[in-house]
């Protein structure tokens, strides 16, 4: 068993297992962290920003490529910036062979963005396994995603500055991109739709059947619609992947722990990203500063993805402005998505926890967004242009994408918005630096505030689900076993467990101590029905078996072999012929009928020896036994502690009689 | 040998009160609790006195299944766990859930209030009942115990109806309840994985039916409203206000949008009304063309089809109304009817059966005069007319799904025994598998040939398929293992035979044979190419000390002179087989009587 680590970015894992001769691909995460390094991408040129000063690099390279330089790089407020298309981070692609990958198990739709990467470009020919809400999650925020990008096309993408010789002259955080290598455009609306067409939904608790070797199940992980965590079994052997769970009670179905106990191999990720923020306590900061900002006359913006904690946030928010006096304030929600995001949240009751699913039953819709579209308190827009001017009244909160506020509408309202001390923007979501997502937008008079809502687990609760799941051993990345370099002094942000894990880092491979040892057989009733097994201890049993093994599906029959006709069958010609080409006319691959254990009484021998009419014999001591002599047929036995020996002078028939008299007076099966 | 039986205590050679008991691998199993239309007395419920005559059901079932939400599948189940008594797992889907408890509480108010029978379940028996129900959701292996497991399949016979795998180790069945094998208008086709169970329970109500005739009958209903309405006319469609009100609501919905009509179309308000919600909550078990586009427009918010109000009755001109109650026995469709009823141009279409004593089913027997409850005689004139739109597998759709899943066996319900009879011939005739259709209370027991698992060492399994490393994938032409295997308790154990000794702390007794023989001299060079020409299976090889191994069969020089050669051979007792005919052919000096 081999795992080979293409990402180890916890919160975009992409991980490749290969077990029982199948390869499997755990998660396609897709690092977004890197669009940081680019200047955000406005629909409407911004003189603000097209008035930056380009960057000069100081070194040693030549003039032109200086000047190539200087149109790609842009300073903003003592930091540098690619002016260009912004590029995304691929795992690792170059040591597999995506060819050989029969399926790719999804856990969450963030951890599905670099698929279209995988389905599209490598050779891929497998199945894609993810839950029903996954899917149509993912598809929504890779549509998000791409549909921000193509908005707004730009005639080229910087190439220079990530050239390793000119990288290492720049300043940092670019210097310290570590795989420059890896970036790449996003993809097409076409690769989206041919990369879902590979999808196979499955539900929770489905036992899906790899090639008959593997049975793999999706458990749900608590962490968001339809998130699971994935158990990949043989017959004797048990691997979990656990991606992202959570314990809090939010929207979806509770984390099932249950059939991820005992396994061989516990492989982790998705822990907390934000470990130093409690998701209530920034839910009840997120709501205290709205009020704040809404009651000075200033407006919201909400940085966020169309789906997930915004659901949440739309139920808490609306209870919450009705109990300051707030009820008329609008909510605006701007995605190209957000009329699939709020429709489909109401028709996967199936995977909501309970509360909400026992909604349906009224009949109702699971989330109250459906009433408050219907009151007119939250209104949801594809775009901002068109018929959402006409809606739009300040103050206001607006929830739009792209939470790195370097593409999408988010853009526009930093731009609008940004200029005034009395709005505010709050970053609920847990993927980006909120100082990197504001570092283009310097200086800045807007308010900001950090309230990461990140319902993930958190590192003492990776620790003793550890010790709950008492798996053999675990493999995690290896950020995990010492403190976040932010707070280097918090040795509780780690991970531990009794044996201590294996550490992955991205491109290692490897060598998991995982020891097959069995396999499942199935006995057909016959061959059983035929077997004579003989008592050796109390309660076991035992016999010898011969039979002919076949395999379907991965999965292995022993049945009665064929009788094979004798030789000595009186036959026509061609038969005689052939059998005699076939085998030599001899039986020799006869395996033993039975097997003799045990020592021998050499009384008992002689006595039935005796019985079968041979009674000219002579007992003889030696050092290690006895010898039995056969006075008249010059024929020897040769007892000893565990073994006999018969030496005869070619007479075969005495011999035989020899052979079937000892058997029988030793224990055998 | 493990059996499986099958008995049904309803639906066996009929249709109505479906209800089958499984037991298979010591489990026992309720599959549907469904009432009979045809029956007011004892007959409209199955017998439940065949499980127990004494006492409650609970100590006698391991689960009650119900595979949709149609009466004749779940109309009898507050009767059996709230009356009989039965307080295990109910499993069922969760829009069978959502709508299960409405019809029985609409089923209860017509037997209760209408026909004014007491000794029948109440409103609160259907909340109790409804509260041991275990939501099962698609394709989602559920454990009922440590050994029972059941998973549900798409059934498409209507929202949230399923089909049901049960599995207790290695022996299956599957139970299709009602089933449609055609997408529909608002549903997908039936689906399930080659699972080979040993029986698959299968409907045959359309057991002989073979073309498509649902459509047909849609045309014909779209057709024969079309005729009423240009000729002025009102039609009235009396309808339960969850299921087939629904499908026909788009039927006539996608028939105005595709033919641009303006005619009125108006469903009761209230009930239909929330019960369309229902529809667009499970949008998730429609079928992908409704799925697809719901977000631009969900096919339950009826553009054309308006709420009703009782003033509009007398309201001139062409209309189409579907009011509840479905039977005409009471409310506003009877009201509209007695309006209606006099006017030759209208018209009333039955989409469903009716209750003997409604009017719904006096005017479906013919009925010219009506007399209602205050003495008042309605002249029936108008046109009425009756459309069967349950959505079934036909024959073709059975065997597709026979072929889908290939069972070992086939048990035929819920259908008429004359079509059975036809339909038993086909599926043995095609597939060679044995057809049952169990009469109600007549078991069908079967044996099922199940083989017995072991664990194999995987070096033994790997040194006998000969492969190397891991890939073990295609073994196509058998291969012979040989091994010891291991017996206790339920497990079994196959190793190596010498392995076996060794972990069972036995120690293998060595016998060894040596026996003499003289052959016409010859060089060893010589013996051993005889020897391979004889054993060319065998692996035989001349060692440094020249003496020759067959196998692990040794032939040594004993002595040697002019005209003969003395050898040794010399074998294990694993080996007797192949030393024992070696050392005759020795003896014989390679003579064969295979040999001419
Ligand atoms: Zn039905």
């Amino acid at each position: 068993m081999k795992l080979y680590c293409l990402s180890d970015h916890p919160n975009a894992p992409c991980l490749l297992l290969t077990f029982k001769s199948t390869t499997i691909l755990l998660d396609c995460g897709l690092d977004l962290t890197s669009l940081q390094h680019f200047l955000p991408l406005t629909l409407v040129p911004s003189a603000r920003l097209n008035s930056l000063p380009p960057w000069t690099v100081t070194g040693d390279i030549s003039t032109q490529l200086k000047d190539d330089l200087k149109k790609e790089l842009k300073e903003c407020s003592g930091r540098v910036f690619v002016d260009s298309s912004p590029e995304v981070c691929l795992p690792e692609l170059g040591i597999v062979d995506f060819s050989t990958v029969d399926a790719i198990l999804v856990s969450n739709y963030h951890c599905m963005l670099a698929l279209p990467f995988i389905t599209e470009y490598t050779g891929f020919k497998g199945r894609v396994y993810c839950t029903d809400p996954t899917q149509q999650t993912g598809r929504q925020l890779m549509e998000e995603f791409v549909e921000y990008m193509e908005r707004v096309p730009r005639a080229k993408t910087a190439v220079n500055w990530k050239k390793p010789s000119v990288l290492k002259m720049l300043p940092a955080p670019l210097r310290d991109i570590a795989w420059a290598t890896s970036l790449r455009r996003c993809y097409t609306t076409h690769d989206i739709n041919s990369c879902m067409s590979k999808v196979r939904v499955t539900a929770f608790s489905e036992k899906l059947n790899l090639f008959g070797s593997l049975m793999v199940s999706p458990h749900s992980s608590g962490y968001c619609l339809g998130s699971c965590n994935w158990v990949i079994k043989s017959d004797y052997e048990k691997v979990c992947y656990v991606s992202s769970s959570s314990f809090l009670t939010t929207h979806s179905i509770p984390i099932l722990q249950e059939p991820l106990k005992n396994s061989d191999l516990l492989l982790l990720t998705g822990i907390t990203q934000t470990p130093a923020h409690n998701p209530d306590s920034m839910l009840g900061e997120f709501c205290s500063n709205l009020t704040v900002t809404i009651k000075n006359g200033g407006n919201v913006l909400v940085p966020c993805y169309p789906s997930g904690i915004i659901y949440d946030l739309f139920e808490c928010l609306s209870g919450y402005m009705d109990s300051v006096g707030l009820t008329q304030v609008p909510m605006f929600f701007v995605s190209p998505v957000a009329d699939s995001s709020l429709a489909y949240s109401q028709i996967f009751s199936e995977w909501l926890c309970a509360q909400k699913q026992s909604k349906v039953f009224l009949p109702e819709p699971p989330f109250p967004h459906a009433e408050l579209i219907k009151s007119g308190r939250l209104k949801h827009f594809s775009t901002i242009h068109g018929d959402f001017s006409s809606h739009f009244k300040t103050p206001c909160v607006v929830f739009t994408g792209h939470p790195s506020l370097r593409l999408g509408d988010a853009v526009h309202f930093m731009e609008l918005w940004g200029k005034s001390s009395s709005n505010t923007v709050i970053f609920i979501e847990p993927n980006f630096s909120y100082l990197d997502a504001l570092a283009p937008y310097q200086p800045l008079a807007m308010k900001a505030c950090y309230c990461p809502i990140d319902t993930a687990i958190s590192f003492p609760q990776a620790t003793k689900m550890i010790k709950e799941l008492k798996p053999l051993h675990v493999v995690l990345p290896e950020c995990y076993l010492t403190p976040p370099t932010s707070q280097p002094l918090r040795t509780d942000l780690v991970v531990e467990a009794e044996v201590a894990p294996t550490p992955y880092k991205r491109g290692s491979v490897l060598h998991l101590p995982i020891k097959r040892r069995l396999e499942r057989i199935e006995i057909t009733p016959e061959l059983a029905g035929s077997l004579a097994p003989i008592e050796v201890k109390p309660g076991v049993f035992v016999s010898t078996v011969t039979g002919t093994i076949t395999a379907r599906d991965n999965k292995y029959i022993l049945q009665e072999a064929p009788k094979q006709a004798l030789p000595s069958t009186p036959s026509s010609q061609p038969i005689r012929k052939r059998k005699r080409e076939d085998d030599g006319g001899v039986s020799e691959t006869a395996h033993p009928k039975q097997y003799v254990y045990g020592n021998l009484e050499v009384e008992e021998l002689v006595q039935a020896l005796a019985k079968n009419g041979i009674t000219d014999v002579k007992v003889e001591d030696t050092a290690s036994g006895h010898i039995i002599h056969l006075q008249t047929e010059d024929t020897i036995i040769q007892l000893e502690e565990g073994s006999t020996h018969i030496f005869c002078e070619g007479n075969e028939p005495l011999r035989r009689k020899l052979r079937d008299t000892l058997i029988a007076c030793l224990p055998s099966f | 040998m493990a059996e499986i039986k099958v008995t049904p205590l309803g639906a066996g050679q009929d249709v109505g009160r479906s209800c089958i008991l499984v037991t298979i691998g010591g489990k026992n199993i309720m599959l549907d609790c469904g009432m009979h239309m045809g029956f007011n007395d004892d007959r409209r419920f199955p017998d439940f006195s065949y499980i127990t005559r004494t006492g409650r059901l609970t100590e006698h079932l391991d689960c009650v299944i119900i595979s949709h939400f149609h009466l004749d599948h779940c109309g009898a189940l507050p009767y059996m766990s709230e009356i009989v008594g039965y307080d295990g797992p109910i499993y069922m889907t969760q829009p069978t859930k959502a709508i299960c408890p409405i019809l029985l509480e609409d089923y209860r108010k017509i037997t209760v209030e209408r026909k004014g029978e007491t000794n029948f379940f109440t409103s609160a028996m259907i909340k109790d009942c409804m509260k041991k129900v275990i939501i099962v959701n698609l394709h989602q292996t559920v454990q009922v115990d440590d050994e029972l497991e059941i998973t549900a399949y798409y059934a498409g016979h209507v929202l949230g109806a399923a089909m049901f795998r049960m599995k207790v180790g290695s022996q299956s069945v599957v139970y299709t309840g009602d089933y449609n094998m055609t997408p529909d208008r608002h549903l997908g086709a039936a689906w399930i994985d080659k699972c080979r169970p040993d029986i698959l329970i299968t409907e045959s109500t359309y057991a002989t039916t073979i073309r498509d005739s649902k459509r047909c009958r849609e045309r014909d209903f779209l057709q024969k409203i079309h005729d009423c309405i240009e000729k002025g006319g009102k039609v009235l469609i009396p309808v339960f206000a969850l299921g087939r009100a629904q499908e026909l609501c788009i039927l006539v919905e996608t028939f105005w949008d595709r033919m641009n009509l303006t005619v009125p179309v108006y469903f009761s308000l209230g009930l239909t009304e929330k019960a369309n919600h229902y529809y667009k909550l499970f949008i998730m078990w429609t079928n992908q063309k409704i799925r697809k586009t719901f977000v631009k427009r969900n096919l339950f918010d009826f553009k054309h089809i308006k709420p009703f109000d009782r003033g509009y009755i007398h309201n001139p001109g062409p209309m189409v109304v579907f009011a509840t109650p479905g039977m005409l026995h009471a409310g506003l469709s009877l009201q509209i009817f007695r309006n209606w009823a006099s006017n030759p141009l209208n018209m009333v279409i039955m989409p469903g059966y009716c209750v003997a004593g409604t009017v719904g089913n006096k005017i479906l027997s013919g009925a010219k005069k009506i007399e209602m409850e205050n003495r008042q005689v309605i002249d029936v004139k108008l046109s009425v007319q009756y459309m069967s739109f349950s959505a079934h597998a036909d024959a073709k759709g059975i065997m597709q799904l026979i072929r889908m899943c290939e069972p070992k066996n086939v048990i035929l319900v819920h259908g008429e025994a004359k079509k059975m009879e036809f339909l038993k011939q086909k599926i043995t005739g095609e597939f060679g598998i044995q057809c049952h259709m169990p009469a109600n209370g007549e078991v069908v027991a079967m044996e099922t040939k199940a083989n017995l698992t072991a664990d194999v060492s995987l070096s033994l399994l790997k040194r006998s398929i000969a492969l190397s490393g891991d890939a073990l994938k295609d073994v196509k032409k058998p291969r012979v293992l040989h091994g010891a295997v291991t017996i206790s308790g339920e497990k079994m154990h196959l190793e190596d035979a010498s392995k076996t000794m060794q972990q069972l702390g036995m120690t293998e007794h060595e016998i060894r044979f040596t026996s003499t023989v003289t052959i016409p001299s010859m060089s060893m060079e010589v013996v051993q190419k005889k020897l391979k020409r004889r054993f060319p299976h065998q692996s035989v090889q001349l060692t440094s000390d020249g003496s020759i191994l067959v196998g692990s069969v040794l032939v040594k020089v004993a002595g040697e002179s002019e005209e003969s050669l003395d050898l040794l051979v010399s074998w294990p007792y694993q080996e007797e087989d192949l030393g024992s005919s070696l050392f005759t052919i020795l003896q014989h000096g390679f003579a064969s009587h295979t040999e001419t």
